[in-house]
């Protein structure tokens, strides 16, 4: 049995909107050990957001408990929290959320900037060898607004690799790009997967994306409706092939 | 956090954006600047003044009849003779903290030199009179206390004068002109002082013995007024007090009753031109003030302006690890950042514009040290109170809906 990353017990969260409480979780379980793969389905409003916000500490649960690498976040302050998501997590969202003007490298080393540890040199390095994992070793001094969004993208899943985090939080991450490059982001994060073990975490509303995790979980109404695994992972790679060359 | 990090973070940050940046540092360049030179004019102003002061003496007093009555009708101080040899006498062998005291007759009139001629005044003095106005010879010499006891009619011209009369250029020591018909030999010329602070030419007379004036062109025993030069500037009061004991004394004036002389010493005028001119700085230096203070409710406004505007950057900062504290220290150091690069720039232009001034208008400037040193405290003291607001909101995000602001 692989080392559990993600554990959640009976997890819920109230939000209060002028007088009512409006439950957006209702008591959620699972466990995510290391090296898996998951994707997690909801249409909007079924809190899929909610549970993304907690996974990524950024936000913390009413009831219920929430262990980080063996660590319970529940019990954390506003900082902790913080410095937790510097060392342990690594997001990537829809809208690639880089810095404007500020080139690839800058903006791959931008969370070793917040860990004192790391030193200028070590920053540097991670930063190039990040980049080069993601295929953009050409383009580390291109600034943000002179790339597409696919290379944008691909800079921010560096920057989320760069601090090596026990997670990948994706949020939508191909939500912005057209369908090509959508299975292009889709391989390098297989490849990142099978390659390197990484334990990723995909928040879609996109069913179709199912076909290539190892795990699927679907949430509607706040709770777990289907918590599946996926023994016939279709390769991103497959779908790019047999899709129209462009001219 | 490493502070070092912080600094980077908010030195990327702001050369994202190099315009906007140098758009709200042009405030504190223009308040610090205007502070500056305002200073700088204001300061030069006031030595300036109190230099042209100094060299008509600034320990000089003078003496002179105060208006008196003479059966009911109030004479003019001027025509009152109340003055006598005797005072002067007294005053130079008795006085404490003087150096020197000189009698002053004078009279104006005429002064011919062949064909040419020109309105002037005579002083009938003593040769300590130099010491004490601040005059010095430049050809020939002064005349002397022989000169004074013979009523010798000899005479020493100030340099208008000498221009004026001995138009071919002619040495005019030992030439003799005539004042009011008197002959006068010349056996001295005054070096050129210039215009005092009240505009008036101070190279525009003639010296002779106050003997020859009082006998020859006057035709009176009493003098005029009497100059004195105290030991130093702040021996004056003591000088003043000193004579006024003793013509108080030698007028038998009763202890309730009035001087019926005038004692008067350059301090004052001092005093007056240099609270002038302190308060002209103090008005442009506020003035100033007041622009730098816009200057730093424009870092605010800027900064205020960019939480808003770069609320997703924060989100993400936060996000991958940026405590509050981090946040609130880059918006700090980006706001300092720009108030002392601005500082540094204004107190370029500052210095910069002053020397302008001072060398197309040719006015006095003078630079010192404390006004630089004051108005940068006060653009980086600026900056970071006007910066704090603005960072403390951005601290203050929350990152979920930081990240999901449009």
């Amino acid at each position: 049995m692989s080392k559990p990353i993600i554990k959640v017990e009976n997890l819920k969260r109230d939000f209060f909107v002028g007088d009512e409480i409006v439950h957006a979780l209702r008591g959620v379980d699972f466990t995510i050990t290391e090296g898996e793969f998951v994707t997690i389905m909801g249409t909007s409003g079924s809190g899929k957001s909610t549970l993304l916000n907690i996974l990524g500490c950024l936000d913390t649960p009413t009831a219920g408990e929430y262990d980080l690498d063996g660590v319970p976040v529940r019990t954390m302050g506003k900082n902790e929290r913080a410095t937790l998501r510097n060392r342990k997590i690594g997001f990537v969202f829809q809208s690639y959320n880089l810095l404007a003007k500020t080139t690839a490298l800058e903006n791959v080393e931008l969370p070793l900037m917040y860990n004192p540890n790391i030193s200028s040199k070590q920053r540097h390095e991670r930063a190039v060898k990040a980049l080069q994992d993601v295929g953009l070793g050409d383009r580390m001094n291109h600034k943000s607004n002179q790339m597409s969004g696919g290379q944008q993208q691909r800079v921010a899943i560096a920057r989320a690799l760069v601090n090596q985090p026990v997670i990948i939080l994706a949020d939508e991450a191909t939500g912005n790009l057209d369908s090509r490059t959508s299975f292009e982001i889709l391989a390098l994060m297989q490849r990142l997967h099978s390659e390197d073990k990484r334990t990723i975490i995909f928040v879609t509303h996109n069913p179709e994306l199912a076909h290539f995790s190892s795990r699927n979980i679907v949430i509607r109404d706040g709770r777990i409706k289907e918590d599946t695994y996926n023994q016939n992972i279709k390769l991103a790679t497959d779908v790019l092939a047999s899709l129209p060359k462009e001219e | 956090m490493n502070i070092i990090n912080l600094f980077k973070i908010a030195l990327r940050a702001l050369s994202g954006n190099k315009f906007r940046g140098f758009l709200t540092m042009l405030g504190i360049i223009i308040g610090v600047a205007a502070v500056i030179s305002m200073l700088a004019i204001g300061q030069g102003s006031k030595q300036s003044i109190q230099a042209q002061i100094s060299t008509m003496g600034s320990n000089m007093i003078n003496i002179r009849p105060g208006d008196g009555q003479f059966g009911g009708v109030r004479q003019s101080a001027s025509s009152m003779q109340t003055l006598k040899l005797g005072d002067y006498k007294a005053i130079a062998e008795q006085a404490e903290y003087i150096l020197a005291a000189s009698p002053e007759v004078s009279s104006s009139g005429q002064v011919i030199f062949g064909a040419n001629n020109s309105p002037t005044s005579i002083y009938g003095v003593n040769p300590s009179y130099l010491g004490i106005r601040k005059y010095s010879i430049s050809e020939g010499e002064m005349f002397t206390d022989a000169d004074v006891r013979a009523s010798a009619k000899v005479c020493v011209l100030g340099k208008t004068v000498v221009d004026n009369l001995f138009t071919n250029g002619e040495d005019p020591v030992g030439q003799t002109i005539r004042f009011d018909k008197i002959p006068f030999k010349v056996i001295g010329v005054l070096k050129s002082k210039g215009d005092n602070t009240m505009g008036q030419d101070q190279d525009d007379l003639v010296l002779s013995p106050y003997t020859t004036v009082q006998k020859r062109i006057l035709a009176i025993t009493y003098i005029q007024s009497i100059s004195v030069s105290a030991t130093t500037e702040d021996a004056t009061d003591d000088a003043i007090s000193s004579i006024q004991n003793i013509l108080r004394e030698r007028h038998k004036i009763g202890a309730n009753d009035e001087d019926d002389f005038n004692v008067r010493s350059q301090k004052e005028l001092i005093t007056m031109m240099s609270s002038t001119t302190e308060m002209m700085t103090m008005l442009l230096a506020c003035i100033a003030g007041i622009s730098l203070l816009v200057g730093g409710i424009g870092i605010m406004n800027i900064m205020y302006v960019s939480v808003t505007e770069r609320t997703r950057e924060i989100g993400l900062r936060m996000s991958i690890g940026a405590k509050g504290v981090d946040i609130l220290m880059q918006f700090l150091i980006e706001a300092i950042l720009l108030s002392v690069t601005g500082g540094i720039l204004g107190v370029i232009l500052g210095i910069g514009s002053s020397y302008l001034v001072k060398n197309i208008f040719s006015w006095p400037i003078d630079i010192e040290v404390y006004t630089v040193a004051l108005s940068f405290i006060v653009c980086t003291a600026t900056g970071i109170f006007f910066g704090w607001y603005p960072a403390k909101k951005a601290a203050a995000l929350d990152p979920i809906e930081a990240l999901r602001y449009e």
